[in-house]
């Protein structure tokens, strides 16, 4: 992020991409679910409401494949993910400590 | 940037005159709320030392605590049969030229008499330091700290980066900022690394985040709670990319372990997770217990990046609620004093949030109570822990 630059706007002005070595997006604000997103080839159909500041995918990203964030590496997949994916718990875990949460179908349903 | 603070004898200035009653075991601690009870909405903190058995870091917080250029005076509370060191922590007291008295309950004719013999001492305390005036104090006479806390997707995009902006301004101005949370900067090791002033001190930045993730693995939890994942935030790397955005991008100039006073101007960040083997279980229990160990470092002020909405103060040292969430701001303005998530929504610039930052600091140097401050908050929490010193390359020349 340059300095007092707007932030990074990816196509889709409802996504942030924050560096180009990202292969997920933010969500600015929360995106309903059966709208069209600006992401992989001619637009996805999100399947889910994604809440505003979680991930969707960029791009294909296979199991034990690094997610990058911030240009850095958060986390490996543990599940294939399709461009437009929710991106969270559900699919990708910690190279450190696990996370903490208590019932994951209600942490992805965010 | 000219600021007022308040001079003390030891030389350095506080930007607050606060009178703090400290009780020195639990058994103590409600003497000395009733004792505070009596000057709800005056400068009487509370403060204090759970445990009964002896411990030297402890012990040297609260050295710190009482002697920080905020306090004006201490009340020392006691039952009487505790392990703190109560007769050296008041020694230390006076020899920084601040009043201070020694209650025990146990010899003081218990409970009733000792908060009444309490709150004259404190009265007093409260005449003589409204007697004091202000003094022009440079920002290099001014520390600053830095956490974050119920951090979520936006955290790491518009409150911290934010707060990195004006960290960035005071560094650049003279001032001391510290950032903090080694657990909270596993994964960013190496890029942190590169920022050091010297290779010995990046080594160092290095050791202390691994000794962090060493530790927690050893608990079995990171520094992660269920909200952050409920926030968007999947993991504790992805978690510390956001809470490193507050550091900023100036040189880092040290690493110091809590009480450690920075020398001189400049960043530093601050290893709170302790040496040795695991011992008393996670490092800090809390958001609280990060802030208690950076104004023993001396922070005048401190900055607190939230996403989920934390409503937290602090005793002794004002904190600046910064709201990284724009919906959070909205549910909870009245506990924020500013508002970052406009990044996100495109009403303001990173630098925009940044400058308000450092123009509200200035603004509660000079006296103006932040939200937590209005509200009463006066949070304090400090539990065992055990450090060695930091070795020679961690405040290089």
């Amino acid at each position: 992020m340059g300095s007092g630059a707007p932030l990074t706007h990816a196509d889709d002005p409802r996504l942030l991409l924050l560096s180009e070595k990202d292969n997920v997006f933010v969500c600015r604000e929360d995106i309903p679910a059966g709208e069209r997103v600006r992401v992989g080839e001619g637009g996805v159909t999100l399947a889910k409401t994604i809440s505003r500041g979680h991930k969707i995918a960029r791009h294909e990203i296979a199991p034990g494949a690094k997610v990058y964030k911030y240009g850095a590496p958060i986390g490996s997949a543990i599940a294939p993910i399709a461009p437009g994916d929710h991106v969270h718990v559900h699919n990708v875990k910690s190279d450190y400590t696990p996370s903490h949460f208590f019932d994951i179908q209600e942490v992805i349903k965010k | 940037m000219t600021l007022q603070g308040y001079l003390r004898p030891d030389g350095r200035k506080g930007i607050r005159n606060i009178v703090a009653v400290a009780y020195l075991v639990e058994c103590a601690h409600h003497v000395g709320r009733q004792i505070i009870s009596a000057f709800d909405g005056q400068e009487v903190h509370l403060i204090g030392f759970p445990g009964c058995f002896p411990n030297a870091y402890a012990q040297r917080m609260m050295e710190r605590l009482c002697t920080h250029p905020n306090i004006g005076a201490v009340l020392l509370l006691s039952l009487g049969c505790e392990s703190f060191n109560k007769y050296s922590l008041s020694k230390i007291i006076e020899e920084s030229g601040r009043p201070v008295k020694t209650l025990t309950i146990q010899n003081d004719g218990g409970t009733r008499s000792t908060i009444a013999a309490g709150r004259v001492w404190v009265s007093k305390q409260l005449e003589n330091l409204a007697c004091d005036v202000r003094v022009p104090m440079d920002i290099s006479e001014l520390i600053v700290g830095t956490v974050c806390g119920g951090s979520d997707g936006t955290s790491g995009i518009t409150g911290n980066p934010a707060a990195g902006r004006a960290f960035d301004s005071l560094v650049a101005a003279g001032a001391t900022c510290i950032f903090e949370e080694t657990g909270e900067l596993i994964g960013c090791e190496e890029i942190m690394a590169d920022r050091a002033v010297t290779p010995e001190l990046a080594e160092e930045l290095r050791a202390a985040v691994a000794k962090a993730a060493r530790y927690y693995a050893t608990l079995g939890y990171g520094s992660f709670a269920p909200g952050n994942a409920d926030g968007g935030l999947t993991t504790i790397e992805e978690k510390s990319m956001g809470a490193y955005a507050k550091s900023g991008a100036s040189p880092i100039s040290g690493l110091i372990k809590p009480g450690d006073i920075p020398p001189r101007g400049g960043l530093y960040l601050m290893d709170v997770v302790p040496d040795g083997e695991v011992r008393f279980g996670f490092p800090n229990i809390s958001d609280n217990a990060e802030i208690v160990e950076m104004i023993a470092s001396g922070c005048h002020m401190v900055f607190f990046v939230t996403g989920r909405g934390s409503v937290s103060g602090s005793a002794i040292s004002p904190v600046i609620k910064i709201c990284a969430n724009p919906d959070t701001y909205r549910r909870l303005e009245e506990d924020m004093d500013v508002d970052a998530g406009r990044i996100l929504e495109g009403r303001a610039s990173l630098d925009e949030v940044g400058q308000e930052i450092v123009t509200l600091l200035q603004d509660v140097a000079g006296g103006k109570p932040t939200k937590s401050e209005s509200l009463g908050h006066q949070e304090f929490i400090l539990t065992y822990k055990s450090f060695e010193p930091i070795g020679p390359a961690c405040l290089p020349a």
